[in-house]
């Protein structure tokens, strides 16, 4: 089997069977960073150009070691130090690098539908790596990859996303893939952060945190971009931890064995408390470790045939 | 040498006519209409038989954007009159928001000057503020003197409810009409789409219909109190429709307007990032498509306009967010309002009020009509006639509309402006 689009450009266009073909391959791939020597010569001659136009360390990193255990060429261009500040449309950047052969270009863009305009515009490979608040299909798929490796299955299973689900392109992924996959989605946070018609995205709504956690198998914490949206999207630090972060008094009414989940970076002690993130069942360091193997399949099923 | 048009479908809903006919022009006017009428053996006479073809007076388009001076790289008033003449358009009304500035008489006297090499007639809307900055009053005595038919900040809204209401009561001192573009700037705040379903699902930012209808409601408010009639600009939520509705009812001096794309698409449209989906006010859900097609059916909107918005590539063929709001429309217009008379919403006689009577009672505009002794001002329709939207036929300078491709049933295939004949659809 293989996937069905020259790209990844969200997991709206993932099947079923597509996703698990994926989840699959990166089982296979983790094995690969678990080794002594952390390399296999998959994608030998092959030249892949990572394109951020936003700042990341730690997508941009997963991406760079997974083409690298791959034995793949990794480009990084950021949008301070490329030929945006000099005006060049994001079209005109495209064909530049198109130009010169890539087999796969990853990007990420602060403008959602942003990756669709280079795939539409390129014959190479376009992974979305993060555009506006839309997508960011590796980041649901490694998540899923994580729910499954605790929990066997992804059908069945409840989610709790809570936080800035509105600007989230995370939260937005993971509820399509999971709705895909059979997974039932609850969200929670302030009605600032709620889209209009949110129940229209497939997901139940629940306003209080306390209420939200129960019965839940996963509980996923959002970031919160304190920076931006302080006084306008909610008062303070103080009241957004106290309604909307994850403490362990909030975690009495989840399940014993709930697990906790969380992008990164975190905010320690505003959407989730330091106490909590040291818990057995957080697994958010896993999040990361399986995010290279994630993108080594995607890497490996968008280029390697 | 006149012009006879021959067994044509003559339909003139303020005139009340509506039965088959012979045409006769002679000299920019209309000499006769009758049956088989005969022309006289002396003068040479150019015949079109328009059997089977609708004969309406000149329809005009009061909501158009011809981007000169200042943008001609997008469309010149040349340009756009050939885009209006191919649409069946023998008069457009043209935006205020050129580069300058249409806000002084010198610019309207630039605009009606350059508009003598159109080959369709061309009505000047002049700003109501200065720079379209909602602060200072234009000088409106000197715009209307110049030629302006009407007032507007088209693009925006005086966000100052005492600025716009002294607009109102100095417009009224002269008679102008204003046109409103409603849409409260604090609360669409970089919006980009309709707010609802497809904007959670795409993480774009967000217009709320509310941000429209705060502002019809207060320019409503305003006109009541005033005393001067405003004529709201491309409604496109229901709650707009329900609030004119309602204004009309108590006798509020209220007209309004929409745009063919507000009763086609719905913000479904928008899903593939398409920028030509992208205009402001965005594309809405469908029940708001449901409430405009009521609202022209019952009269509550009197004039169907196109926000003729032409864009080049460079603000088009980028990112969703930074793209340029608009598409252009001029040429699909008609066929797009004859998809409604196919579909019940409008009859044939209301739809062409919507593009001819209507329009020129808001603008005050001396219309041609269908009766001897008028301007020989007459577009001929073929309802039927079935064709795709060609990039490469397009008259318009740009080519951003996301109709590229779509067939379409009904076209104008002769627009005639003071008897002659503007444009002549090649098959």
């Amino acid at each position: 089997m293989e996937l069905s689009h020259k790209d990844l450009l969200g997991i709206e266009q993932l099947t079923a069977q597509e996703i698990s073909l994926i989840l699959d391959t990166a089982v296979s791939m983790k094995e690969v960073s678990a080794r002594e020597i952390k390399k296999v010569p998959t994608l030998r001659g092959k030249t892949i150009i990572s394109l951020f136009y936003e700042p990341s360390t730690r997508t941009r990193t997963s991406f760079e070691i997974a083409g690298k255990r791959l034995s793949a060429d990794v480009v990084n261009i950021s949008a301070s130090s490329s030929s945006v500040v000099k005006g060049e449309t994001l079209e005109d950047t495209g064909r530049n690098l198109q130009a010169m052969n890539p087999d796969l270009l990853i990007v990420r863009h602060g403008c959602a539908g942003a990756p669709k305009l280079l795939a539409d515009a390129l014959p190479t490979a376009v992974i979305n790596a993060g555009d506006g608040a839309h997508e960011h299909p590796t980041q649901a798929l490694l998540d899923a990859f994580t729910i499954r490796e605790r929990l066997e299955t992804l059908a069945g299973r409840s989610v709790l996303i809570v936080g800035d689900i509105l600007h989230s392109r995370v939260a937005r992924s993971n509820i399509l893939l999971l709705n895909k996959m059979g997974a039932t989605v609850r969200v929670c946070g302030p009605g600032t952060m709620m889209p209009r018609c949110v129940e229209h995205l497939g997901v139940e709504y629940a306003p209080r945190l306390a209420d939200a956690v129960r019965d839940v198998d996963v509980i996923m914490m959002l970031r919160i971009q304190k920076e931006r949206q302080q006084g306008t999207r909610f008062p303070n630090e103080r009241e957004y931890a106290r309604f909307f972060g994850l403490n362990r008094a909030v975690l009495r009414h989840a399940r014993k064995d709930v697990l906790i989940m969380h992008p990164g970076p975190v905010n320690r002690g505003v959407e989730i408390s330091p106490d909590v993130m040291s818990l057995p069942y957080s697994i958010i360091l896993d999040q990361v470790t399986n995010g290279v193997a994630i993108r080594m399949a995607l890497m490996y099923l968008l280029t390697g045939k | 040498m006149g012009l006879l048009i021959r067994n044509a479908r003559a339909l003139d809903p303020s005139e009340g006519l509506d039965e088959t006919l012979d045409i006769f022009i002679q000299d920019g006017r209309i000499r006769a209409l009758g049956r088989d009428i005969e022309t006289g053996s002396g003068d040479a006479c150019e015949v079109i038989d328009a059997t089977g073809l609708i004969a309406a007076p000149g329809l005009i388009d009061m909501h158009t954007h011809l981007r000169e001076p200042g943008q001609e790289y997008k469309e010149t008033i040349a340009s756009g009159a050939r885009a209006a003449a191919a649409g069946g358009f023998t008069a457009v009304a043209c935006m205020a928001n050129t580069k300058p500035v249409n806000d002084n008489a010198s610019t309207t006297r630039y605009i009606i000057e350059r508009a003598r090499e159109a080959c369709v007639r061309v009505l000047p809307v002049a700003a109501l503020t200065v720079g379209l900055q909602g602060t200072a009053l234009t000088e409106m005595g000197d715009l209307k003197a110049a030629g302006a038919v009407a007032l507007s900040d088209d693009g925006r809204s005086i966000a100052d409810a005492q600025v716009m209401r002294l607009a109102l009561e100095y417009a009224r001192s002269f008679e102008i009409p204003v046109l409103c573009h409603c849409e409260d700037a604090s609360l669409s705040v970089g919006g980009v789409m309709h707010e609802g379903t497809v904007s959670a699902v795409l993480g774009l930012r967000a217009i709320a219909p509310t941000a429209e209808e705060l502002i019809v409601q207060r320019d409503i408010a305003l006109a009541e109190w005033t005393g001067h009639c405003v004529h709201i600009q491309h409604v496109s939520t229901a709650g707009s429709v329900r609030i004119i509705r309602d204004a009309k009812a108590r006798g509020v001096r209220v007209t309004a307007e929409t745009a063919p794309h507000y009763f086609t698409l719905t913000d479904e449209a928008v899903r593939g990032f398409d920028t030509n989906t992208k205009m402001n006010p965005p594309l809405r859900g469908a029940p708001d498509v449901a409430a405009i097609k009521q609202g022209l059916s019952d009269g509550t909107i009197d004039v169907i306009a196109s926000d003729h918005a032409p864009h080049s590539s460079l603000e088009k063929d980028v990112e969703f967010d930074y793209a340029a709001f608009g598409i252009i429309g001029l040429e699909t217009m008609l066929p797009l309002t004859l998809a409604l008379v196919r579909e019940g919403v409008l009859t044939l006689p209301q739809a062409i009020e919507k593009f001819t009577c209507n329009p020129a009672a808001v603008l005050g505009y001396e219309r041609a009509r269908l009766k001897a002794g008028s301007a020989a001002d007459i577009t001929l329709i073929d309802p039927g006639m079935l064709w795709t939207l060609d990039r490469a036929r397009l008259h318009s300078l740009s080519s951003n509309t996301p109709f590229l491709g779509h067939t379409f049933t009904g076209r104008a295939l002769y627009t005639i402006v003071g008897g002659s004949v503007v444009h002549k659809h090649q098959v």
